[in-house]
């Protein structure tokens, strides 16, 4: 029970500052908006090697990959915790009793309530230039791209912890982000890479993420991507979670 | 006793280039705070002040050694010792967004008060601090001053028994520093034990009743700031004179004086207490008709303890 309610405590107080300072929600989605802008139009052609596709199937293959690109930028949530750190704000929650899982869990559940508020508005603004996607399958995405941001937020903060210092965390996570994104076929499918590509890709778990989501988007709930995608996010966000929770009980003991 | 320990130890590995040594920070810290006093910490940068602290406040787990802090064992039951204590930490804990009021009822709130007592206690602590005016803008907006009370307001929102402060008037302008004694005062007459570590001297003069002087990771010293001065040195007595000669030769068997220095018109006499020495001193060359051109009573000051303790200088240290 403290733990639950401690948790709630962070919760609310991460809400709070967030809400205060709601710009950060907006530069989350610009970047997927640029990307419906300005790159989606031209990959409607790439994808069918020059036959114009309709757009509903080219925003329902395009959506996802933005959704999934959105949730794995939750891994910077590290910085955050850095400049908490130097604050103090950190040490002075360690002082008091308050469980060190809820600070963390705290953190990660504001990270996945902005993550879903953007991930909705991305979907929502996708939905002029033709994306059709039925309510059900698109909350069973949200779910899926929720359990990404637990699995990446929590590990941002067991990284930024461990790290303490922003020029350590920039180029490690760059360099790790890169080519995660690029193998988790965000942009476009990796039916169209060479095999050799593909399978390096299923070493990726965010390439079932992506499968997942767009099997979703595409109207296929039974599709065998979406438990697989399940079945590869969940058993990866509990371990994250304990992981991370116990960095940061030792380094916030 | 509020706070007991014994041989509390802390070392740390740092790394300079690719060899790796161990740092003795604190090596065998022997205490006794008694209940609602100031107890002050001086020593210079690097002494193992703060790593003794954060020891004592549950931040770093010690090597070796024992502590009783408020009736709960430091090693065995931290939850209970973070219950009873609270922390202010050198360099500030709050959040710039955040302002005052919410800073403190979030942090009462940690220690698992409810939220309404929680509002109640941050708007008290906000009128203890003088701080109600500023209560809802935000902490970025607050001076130096006004955010190292926010400092204080929340390590006591949860009234524990004893509060650490870490150099607690480090970086105040003179008036915010003067102003800050005047709290640190105040959390005693509200019952609370107080401990904080400073570098200042004059400080430690004049807010401790009881100090411990550290030097690289042990305690040299410790006692009131009179008894302290008074132990290594006591007082020295120096007499302006024509006959300095003549007048040494009057002390040598008095039994008040420890010790007689000469100089070319000025005697000197290190007595261990300078307001009952002088009477005599007076007494004594009379008798012996020496005329005197002046008198003084020199105390001596923390810096001499050091010295004497140390053989350096804490203002140079």
């Amino acid at each position: 029970m403290k733990f639950l309610r401690d948790t709630w405590l962070v919760f609310q107080r991460q809400m709070q500052l967030l809400l205060r300072n709601p710009v950060w929600v907006a530069v989350g989605i610009i970047q997927p908006l640029f990307y419906l802008l300005l790159f989606a139009p031209l990959m409607k052609k790439a994808l069918s090697g020059g036959q114009p596709i309709s757009d509903e199937l080219a925003y329902q293959i395009f959506v996802p990959g933005m959704l999934v690109m959105v949730a794995l930028f939750s891994a910077f949530s590290g910085f955050g915790i850095i400049a908490e750190l130097r604050a103090g704000v950190i040490e002075r929650n360690r002082v008091t009793p308050v469980s060190r899982v809820a600070l963390l869990l705290g953190r990660s559940l504001r990270d996945v309530v902005q993550l879903l508020f953007q991930a909705v508005l991305v979907t929502l603004l996708a939905v002029p230039f033709g994306l059709r996607v039925a309510v059900g399958d698109a909350l069973l995405a949200y779910l899926l791209i929720g359990l990404m941001t637990l699995l990446l937020s929590s590990t941002g903060y067991a990284l930024g912890l461990t790290l303490r210092s922003e020029d350590a965390m920039a180029p490690m996570l760059n360099t790790v982000i890169q080519p995660i994104m690029l193998l988790a076929g965000i942009f476009l499918p990796l039916t169209l890479a060479p095999a050799w590509l593909q399978n390096v890709a299923k070493a990726n778990p965010f390439k079932w993420a992506t499968d997942g989501v767009r099997a979703l988007f595409a109207g296929h709930p039974g599709d065998d991507a979406v438990w697989q995608a399940l079945a590869v996010l969940t058993p990866l966000t509990v371990l994250a979670l304990l992981i991370s929770s116990r960095t940061f009980a030792k380094s916030v003991r | 006793m509020i706070i007991e320990t014994s041989g509390l130890r802390k070392s740390f590995r740092s790394r300079a280039g690719r060899e790796s040594k161990t740092v003795e920070a604190v090596r065998g810290v022997d205490l006794s705070v008694a209940e609602g006093e100031i107890f002050g910490f001086l020593g210079p940068n690097g002494a193992g002040k703060t790593t003794t602290l954060r020891m004592l406040a549950t931040l770093l787990e010690p090597d070796g050694g024992t502590a009783v802090i408020a009736g709960a064992d430091l090693r065995k039951e931290p939850g209970e010792v973070r219950r009873r204590i609270g922390y202010v930490a050198q360099g500030g804990s709050t959040w710039d967004e955040s302002t005052g009021r919410e800073e403190l009822v979030l942090h009462a709130r940690m220690y698992g008060i409810g939220k309404a007592d929680a509002q109640r206690r941050a708007a008290e602590a906000l009128d203890t601090f003088e701080l109600a005016e500023y209560a809802d803008r935000r902490c970025k907006t607050y001076s130096g001053g006004q955010r190292r009370r926010v400092d204080i307001a929340l390590g006591i929102i949860h009234s524990p028994k004893v509060v650490f402060l870490d150099e607690p008037t480090t970086g105040l302008d003179p008036q915010s520093r003067a102003h800050m004694w005047g709290e640190v005062r105040k959390l005693r007459e509200m019952g609370m034990t107080v401990f904080l570590t400073t570098h200042y001297l004059d400080e430690a003069d004049a807010l401790c009743d009881r100090l411990a002087i550290m030097d690289n990771g042990q305690i040299v010293a410790e006692g009131t700031p009179a008894d302290l001065k008074q132990e290594v040195l006591g007082d020295v007595v120096s007499v302006n004179a024509r006959e300095v000669a003549k007048a040494a030769d009057l002390f040598d068997n008095a039994e008040y004086v420890r010790k007689v220095e000469t100089t070319e018109q000025s005697l000197r006499l290190y007595v261990e207490d300078g307001a009952s020495a002088i009477p005599h001193v007076l007494r004594t060359l009379d008798a012996e008709g020496v005329a005197i051109e002046g008198i003084e009573l020199h105390r001596p000051s923390l810096d001499d303890v050091f010295l004497a303790k140390t053989g350096r200088s804490l203002r140079e240290s």
